[in-house]
């Protein structure tokens, strides 16, 4: 198996479906540029991640919501009773603390929490515990890979806060509009990690945020889960005349809940707000939501009085000093992350960038191969794992409906069966085969022994099918035995499928070439 | 330091208090008044001053992560006005609305 | 003077001294009891100290207690009869925070002081009355009526904790538990002529005391005595991991500091501390209690404490800022009163419209003003920068002396109805007790006179953490004086 060129391209579709994590209807867009060359596009993100806590920011709930009854992980704190206190999760500051540290960030050496009032049925308080001008982490950079190229984003901030509870709507009996708020989201850690308003395209933005996800997910720090909400964005889109350092009038769209519907809304800002400004109109500071069914962005109406947060010191929670010692000791948390990982693949066991991008995808799977690569540091090692891994187990995982970060069969099972072709004591169909049936416990030798698929050493067993083959194809016979020796690759392919595959072709071939040369 | 009447409503609004007319005239002047004695701290000069916003001397206080039981449902919702389907029942918020983050 | 000296009656006792009786077994709990629940009885229909009474429950824990100790393992609260401001969360009986919003709230777990007595075996008789959300300084702002002085019962009892001092006071409880936010039990512990302890920020739990300012709400006794104040603060302080503000240090050890001994104890008296307004009564019964630390063996020292004008003005703009948030959660969607207003909108503003009272809808005003976009750092930065030119006052004159002795307000209980026409009249009722909640020292009151026949309150404030000398001095003055065994005539003594 050679990775030839439709291994490429099998490679990049694979990236970019992964990415996108839609698995259904994925369409490959072609990368149209539509910034006109007036104008030149401003976009900043802000992404709200779910931090991976087992509890809540603020109390001992479990933070798991998703699968929960409404309203069974609530308690005192997260529904705001009379009288209930906050508890600092600290794991949820570790968490953003690395992700600070992923993203470059200095982390603040003296941090507080704040109050941000504001009245929603979705929030019970009627605040939220976020953080105003104490970020944990700022000024850090993103850098990531958009049509080839490396791209570096700024990264303002981030900062630590509670997620709110959920609305669900629904219509009366009476006809009337009703929700019905479910608290279990209620007091879920969030990280809001600002970045500068350094982006020049909708694709720009798409591949900025695919390489925050990968990143969050490497250091653990959040599922990245858009479907799920555990990973949500909003966008300032923003045009100005090409050339010009100074900021348009900034539009915030809010709705995206995909990253292709990331792309499509802020294709469609993009393109509205040129159309409107080259028709000789002003764009107003507005907040406008995406409409995925509809494609299209709409102006939210808000009142005035909206966004006056009143920010202030939440009285009580004690502030946050994180001393260099604490912060060596997050440090010492962060893995490898995945541009460096992706680069040393490149290097180290000689793969093409897309399949390093690939195999660097998720950690686990990274992990995954460099374990079947350490059992057995021969130089084909790793290309044999990289072809397996690309193909066929991804193939598998698909099939199975695993999750991108979960194999089907484990490194070890891989590793033994990488090893049985590598001393060629299996044919490559019958490794398929025993992958396909490979289940948990089993080592891939057990498990081709007792389905039969290990070479057929018994040449009685050979001679037994190939006796029966010359009897059978009597004019291929026949044809060998008159001089013409091609003619033996006939008797030789149906000797072996007699074997059931496992005769080796090359003993196989010895006691063809004994029987028809014997005088009958 | 006179607040208006816009003043009073804008604050109100803010807080989701519904004042009558009596009550939003009594409360421009009680307001007003009182905020003429606070004035009173303009008198010092706190340029260098660090604020103070609590005096509990701690830091980092913080609990591992570890998930404790929750209050049973019923409990949850045992003060609840209105209830549905295992929720807190409410008219759904107008368009205008601030919403959540 | 319609005071009478101690009688015998059983709920004129101390607790210290009821503790004896009770493991000696010449007096159970369900007495004890029983004798305070009679006496809430009689004399709650004209001083309205309590919100709600649950008196089968009361009884019952009497008798649990009764069973401990005849198992010999008395604590030292076991069988008290105890009164809680209805600010403090409890389970098995609603808790108001004297607010309509709140009524019938049953809440779905205790608040830390109250598990913590319960531990103990201690006896609740009842919730007792409060200025809705602890915002007030007479009780009149309660939603239940107000309480009456039980010393005349055409005064206030003080407030915003005028319900659990009246208890004390009246022999409805023998302690009781308040909370002080600018004063809130030291003010009317004064008024009441009993003893009123605010502890150091952070060294009692906060968790289910419902929130008034955060920074600078504190939970602490009413009691007969600077003893027994001792003996209640050991139960419920000491460090609680479910308040992040609470201090990780273990409950102190008062009682045995207790000693009555002012020899070489430094006294400061602060010249900011006299201020117009300053009734002479009031003036006149410091200046003797003053006079009788002298005597004996006291080191009175001036101290200044130069920013004390500015204590009052900070204060109305943090505790209201803190309250506007802290009360924002009354919203008619989770528990407590919810008034339909057609739409969500509607509902929040009439709710929380009518739903709080005129003092509470002030506060919320404020604080949400001094928070809002264009006036935050001319108020609220402010006030926090105050607070810290406050709290530097109180560094400086603890370096020089042990204890800081004030009055504790500057007038005895006035009139009900004297003061509601103008808020900020009202607030002055504070000025002497605010200083310390902005600085989180602990402060307690110990009676120290009469003036035209109402108590006269004296202000003990002392170091952070360092209730122990805090006490020792005010239970060596108390001691040294008639006035804690005096108690007001009631007329339907029982």
């Amino acid at each position: 198996m050679e990775a030839g060129s439709a291994t490429v391209i099998m490679v990049q579709f694979a990236i970019f479906a992964r990415s996108l994590e839609t698995g259904r209807g994925v369409e490959i867009d072609v990368t149209e540029t539509i910034a006109s060359t007036r104008f030149e596009t401003v976009i900043g993100l802000e992404v709200h991640a779910q931090v991976l806590t087992k509890s809540k920011m603020y109390c001992s709930c479990s933070a798991e919501y998703a699968s929960a009854e409404p309203n069974t992980h609530v308690c005192h704190v997260c529904m705001g009773l009379p009288g209930a206190l906050p508890v600092i999760n600290r794991e949820a500051i570790e968490l953003c603390v690395l992700t600070g540290l992923a993203l470059d960030c200095t982390i603040a050496p003296f941090s507080k929490l704040d109050r941000k009032n504001y009245v929603y049925p979705d929030l019970p308080k009627g605040y939220q515990v976020s953080q105003y001008d104490l970020p944990l982490c700022q000024n850090g950079t993103l850098v990531f890979e958009s049509n080839g190229e490396p791209v570096t984003a700024g990264i303002t901030r981030v900062h630590i806060e509670e997620d709110t509870g959920r609305l669900l709507h629904r219509t009366a009996s009476d006809g009337s509009d009703i929700s019905l708020v479910d608290l279990n989201r209620s007091g879920v850690p969030l990280m809001e990690i600002v970045g500068e308003p350094d982006l020049r395209s909708p694709e720009h933005a798409r591949d900025y945020l695919i390489a925050l996800r990968q990143i969050l997910r490497y250091i653990g720090a959040s599922t990245g889960n858009m479907e799920e909400g555990a990973f949500r964005c909003d966008a300032n889109v923003s045009l100005r005349e090409a050339g010009s350092t100074e900021f348009g009038a900034k539009v915030e769209i809010k709705n995206m809940n995909s990253f292709r519907a990331v792309e499509r809304a802020l294709r469609y800002e993009v393109e509205r707000q040129q159309g409107v400004l080259e028709a000789g109109g002003t764009i107003e500071q507005e907040t406008r939501g995406w409409v995925d069914a509809r494609g299209v962005t709409v102006g939210q109406r808000t009142k005035e009085a909206a966004h006056d947060y009143r920010y202030f010191p939440e009285p009580d929670l004690p502030p946050l000093a994180l001393g260099a010692d604490i912060v060596e000791r997050i440090a010492a948390r962060l893995p490898e992350l995945p541009a460096a990982r992706r680069a040393r693949f490149v290097e180290a066991f000689g793969l093409g960038e897309p399949e390093a991008a690939i195999l660097t995808g998720e950690r686990e799977t990274a992990d995954y191969f460099e374990s079947v690569c350490e059992s057995a540091p021969a130089e084909g090692r790793s290309r044999l794992a990289a072809n397996w891994i690309l193909n066929d187990l991804f193939g598998l995982q698909r099939e199975r409906g695993l999750p991108p970060d979960r194999m089907p069969v484990s490194a070890d099972q891989l590793a033994g069966l990488l090893d049985m072709l590598e001393a060629d004591q299996i044919s490559a169909r019958a490794a398929k085969e025993l992958l396909a049936q490979l289940g948990p416990g089993e080592t891939a030798i057990d498990k081709a022994r007792s389905l039969n698929l290990l070479p057929l050493d018994d040449d009685d067993a050979i001679r037994t099918a190939a006796l029966e083959t010359i009897e059978a194809f009597p004019a291929a016979a026949d044809d060998y035995r008159n001089g013409k020796k091609a003619a033996i690759g006939r008797l030789l392919g149906e000797t072996i499928k007699r074997t059931g595959g496992r005769a080796r072709p090359d003993a196989a071939r010895a006691i063809l070439e004994e029987l028809l040369n014997s005088p009958s | 330091m006179e607040l208006t009447l816009d003043e009073v409503r804008h604050v109100a609004a803010l807080a989701r208090l519904g004042l009558t007319d009596a009550e939003q005239e009594l409360m421009r002047d009680q307001l007003s008044s009182i905020l003429g004695h606070i004035n009173a701290l303009n008198e010092l000069d706190t340029e260098s001053i660090p604020p103070t916003a609590s005096v509990a001397a701690l830091q980092n206080v913080w609990r591992d992560d570890t998930v404790q039981s929750s209050l049973p449902r019923e409990q949850v919702l045992m003060n609840a006005p209105r209830q549905n389907e295992g929720c807190f029942e409410v008219d759904t918020p107008l368009g205008g609305e601030e919403s959540s983050s | 003077m319609s005071a009478v000296a101690g009688t015998d009656a059983l709920h004129w006792l101390t607790a210290s001294e009821a503790r004896t009786l009770l493991d000696k077994k010449e007096l159970s709990a369900v007495e004890l009891t029983q004798a305070h629940l009679a006496r809430i009885e009689s004399l709650d229909p004209s001083l309205n100290c309590h919100i709600s009474t649950f008196p089968d429950r009361s009884l019952a824990q009497a008798r649990a207690a009764d069973e401990r100790i005849g198992r010999g393992e008395s604590a030292g609260l076991t069988g008290i009869p105890i009164s809680l401001k209805d600010v403090l969360v409890t389970t098995g009986t609603q808790t108001t925070a004297g607010s309509q919003i709140l009524k019938g709230y049953e809440s779905p777990y205790d608040a830390t002081v109250v598990q913590r007595l319960h531990a103990q075996d201690a006896v609740f008789v009842g919730k007792s009355n409060t200025d809705e959300f602890a915002m007030g300084s007479s009780t009149e702002n309660s939603s239940y009526g107000v309480t009456r002085n039980p010393w005349n019962l055409d005064r206030v009892p003080g407030g915003s904790s005028g319900g659990p001092a009246a208890a004390v006071a009246a022999g409805e409880a023998m302690l009781s538990l308040g909370s002080d936010t600018g004063g809130s039990i030291r003010q009317p512990a004064g008024f009441c002529g009993i003893v009123g302890l605010k502890p150091t920020y952070g060294r009692v739990s906060r968790l289910g005391l419902i929130a008034f300012g955060s920074s600078l709400d504190q939970i602490g006794p009413f009691a007969r005595s600077v003893e027994d104040a001792a003996l209640i603060l050991e139960a419920i302080a000491g460090h609680d991991p479910r308040d992040s503000t609470s201090a990780p240090m273990p409950s102190p050890d008062i009682c045995s500091h207790l000693t009555g001994d002012l020899a070489g104890v430094r006294i400061g008296v602060a010249e900011e501390y006299a201020v117009d307004g300053m009734e002479p009564g009031v003036e006149t019964a410091v200046a003797t209690a003053v006079e009788s630390l002298k005597d004996a063996g006291a080191i009175i020292k001036q101290v200044s404490l130069p920013h004390t004008r500015y204590a009052l003005p900070t204060y109305y703009i943090t505790a209201p800022a803190e309250a506007s948030a802290n009360l924002a959660r009354f919203d008619g969607v989770k528990y407590g009163l919810s008034i339909d207003g057609g739409s969500l909108r509607e509902m929040y503003e009439q709710t929380r419209g009518q739903g709080f009272g005129p003092e509470v809808k002030r506060r919320i005003m404020l604080g949400t003003y001094a928070l809002s976009s264009g006036y935050y750092d001319a108020y609220y930065v402010k006030a926090q920068k105050v607070r810290t030119l406050l709290k530097q006052d109180f560094d400086a004159a603890f370096a020089d002396v042990d204890v800081i002795v004030a009055p504790t307000s500057p007038t005895v209980a006035f009139p009900i109805g004297a003061r509601l026409d103008d808020p900020y009249q009202m607030y002055l009722a504070d000025v002497f007790t605010i200083p310390a909640n902005m600085a989180g020292i602990p402060g307690v009151s110990v009676p120290c006179g009469f003036a035209d026949g109402l108590p006269v309150g004296l202000q003990f404030l002392g170091k952070a953490f360092d209730e122990a000398t805090l006490l020792s001095v005010a239970h060596a003055y108390e001691r040294s004086q008639p006035w804690w065994r005096m108690h007001p005539e009631l007329g339907n003594e029982i």
